[in-house]
């Protein structure tokens, strides 16, 4: 075949035509792989919250609560086994040494540390990306089992009772700050669900303003 | 305050090319001299900017409002090879000085990955359009920063005798490495600024 | 010129890291692990292979003035496939590699074969080219992340060979990066001397 003349006419058909080609193509994979995509991070996220907060029977990825404290939200996957309440994964962030860090942390109905997963950090290679398995079970800075409500986590360094990453304090300090803001978090979700005490309590507010107005 | 301490951020704790390796082509291909290094730095700065305005907009007025989102590579490469062109063309009709200063390292910006780099993280860090462009600035003067340290460099070890395997880009490399090793002493000055802007 | 001459032309004589010094951002940025410069090895392998052969097969319908913008959409069209299969069936990896599978786009590699290579021959040797091309970067890349992981970590793919307390971070770090690719150039030169 011979090859086309550089023409405008032929530049402009060659361009469109490989443009349009190539959009269609792509459309075409997107629709076929929007589903796989979808399906694959909410794997990711449902084996992170069955290392945190294991034996449930209910689906918590499917519905999870969003919750306002201080102007930050935070995702609650609440866990059910039977219908009964057994924890719930809270998903928090906070400033890390290179950038955000969220974790994923499961606490117990009385507000015990379960497990906890780094589901993602911009840390140092090597230095704060040991988070991932520093305050697991074990561990040096094992958290696991400890209550935020009793007393809140703090790095040693600080006066606190958590020993720090080896040369990584911002790390540690951005790690355990996250992990007491999701059970801040979660105390506000607990007061919600369990006791009810605010639901009753919120009617009882608008009456109020009602009858103020 | 928040735009000083993303300026002073991507200057020096996270430079482009030191710690984020974009852009690396041009840093170890035309830092031989200091001149040739101020001319790339300079064009460098000039289409980053343009680039992150222009790809910022079609992002947010043609790919999400239509729901081409994955349509962002192709789309931003394009449009950074089409501006390329055009500011090669422009200024060499308004300006031919600063064409002549310019001109020769314009075609090489569209296959230099920090734009392109620069313009996706703008997108993902989900900045707004001002926020966007002191990043891409700063991200440049990092850049331009990096390739004239390097340039001065570079030319002191031309006078020096390297052994006959080192010589070339394995020499430059190792300096690179050197180079980056100093850069690192920045980190964790932008956690300090932060806590002194009271941002944390 | 015979496909396998063609193929270890890429391997050795011309390989892309080590030789024509092309593609150093992701095979700097990239390699902080044996694995993980394989991982972008085999990505930018992908990519190359397709726009390779689609190049040369679309050779004769392109015209010579736009020929650049035409190579650029084919190989930013693969990208994006690429993109989205790995977020569908490899997530962690590309979470890992990240904004450099993007960046595979402006990968100097890419364009530089389509110009010197696809767009000149046919495609089955295109294919080749493309093959030995980015085995070259990815035995490069792999080789890379090798001996940093090593260094730094003393592991080599996740497997430790020596006690972590012996391991150099700053070899996993930016700076490992640019002086374990410098020493290996130098020592790629020697080889090529004897």
């Amino acid at each position: 075949m011979k090859k086309l003349e550089s023409s405008l006419k032929n530049m402009a058909l060659a361009l469109t035509g490989f443009s349009v080609v190539a959009g269609a193509l792509l459309g075409w994979v997107n629709d076929v792989t929007a589903e796989p995509i979808a399906q694959a991070n909410a794997k990711t996220l449902s084996d992170a919250i069955a290392v945190v907060v294991p034996g449930f029977d209910n689906n918590p990825a499917e519905a999870p609560e969003v919750i306002e404290v201080n102007g930050a939200s935070y995702k609650i996957y609440k866990a059910t086994k039977g219908g009964k309440f057994v924890g719930a994964a809270v998903e928090s962030s906070s400033n890390g040494f290179g950038g955000a860090l969220t974790v994923l942390v499961g606490f117990d109905p009385e507000g015990n540390i379960i497990d906890y997963s780094l589901l993602s950090h911009a840390e140092t290679p090597g230095l704060g990306s040991k988070a991932a398995d520093w305050f697991k079970k074990g561990a040096k800075g094992d958290i696991t089992g400890k209550n935020p409500g009793e007393q809140p986590l703090v790095v040693s360094k600080d006066g606190g009772q958590i020993d720090a990453i080896t040369a990584s304090t911002i790390t540690t300090r951005a790690f355990l700050l996250a992990v007491n803001n999701a059970y801040a978090a979660y105390k506000n979700q607990n007061v919600d669900s369990t006791t009810g005490a605010t639901q009753q309590a919120a009617p009882a507010d608008s009456t109020q303003v009602e009858t103020n107005n | 305050m928040e735009y000083i301490l993303i300026f002073i951020t991507a200057i020096f704790v996270n430079n482009i090319v030191l710690s984020q390796f974009l852009g690396i082509c041009p840093f170890l291909g035309v830092s031989k001299k200091v001149d040739t290094a101020m001319g790339m730095g300079a064009a460098v700065a000039f289409v980053l900017v343009l680039a992150t305005i222009v790809t910022y907009l079609i992002q947010k007025f043609v790919l999400d409002a239509f729901g081409l989102a994955y349509l962002q590579t192709i789309a931003f490469i394009l449009v950074i090879a089409a501006l390329v062109q055009m500011v090669e063309i422009i200024l060499k009709k308004v300006s031919p000085s600063l064409y002549q200063a310019l001109g020769v390292f314009l075609p090489l910006i569209t296959t230099n990955c920090c734009i392109l780099g620069v313009t996706i993280l703008v997108i993902q860090k989900d900045y707004d359009l001002l926020t966007g462009v002191v990043y891409a600035f700063s991200t440049a003067l990092g850049f331009a920063l990096a390739l004239i340290v390097f340039a001065g460099i570079r030319e002191q070890l031309s006078l020096v005798n390297i052994p006959k395997g080192m010589r070339g880009m394995s020499i430059a490399l190792v300096t690179a490495g050197l180079l980056a090793m100093a850069f690192m002493g920045f980190s964790g000055v932008d956690k300090g600024l932060a806590t002194l802007f009271g941002l944390n | 010129m015979n496909n396998f001459k063609v193929l270890m032309n890429g391997i050795v004589k011309e390989n892309p890291t080590f030789v024509l010094l092309l593609g150093m951002c992701p095979t700097l940025g990239t390699t902080s692990s044996a694995i993980n410069g394989m991982g972008m090895g085999l990505a930018t392998m992908f990519v190359l292979i397709c726009s390779n052969v689609v190049i040369s097969l679309i050779k004769n319908l392109v015209p010579d003035m736009v020929r650049i913008p035409i190579f650029v959409v084919v190989i930013a069209s693969f990208v994006t496939l690429l993109q989205m299969l790995m977020q569908a069936y490899v997530p962690a990896l590309y979470a890992t590699l990240g904004l450099f599978i993007p960046l595979i786009v402006v990968n100097c590699i890419l364009l530089g074969r389509a110009e010197a290579f696809a767009a000149k021959n046919n495609p089955l040797s295109s294919f080749f080219d493309g093959l030995g091309m980015g085995l070259g970067f990815t035995i490069a890349l792999t080789l890379l992340g090798g001996v940093r992981e090593f260094l730094g970590t003393g592991k080599i793919f996740n497997l430790a060979v020596m006690p972590e307390e012996y391991g150099m971070l700053i070899f996993v770090l930016a700076p490992g990066a640019f002086i374990v690719l410098g020493y290996l150039i130098a020592i790629v030169n020697r080889l090529k001397k004897a």
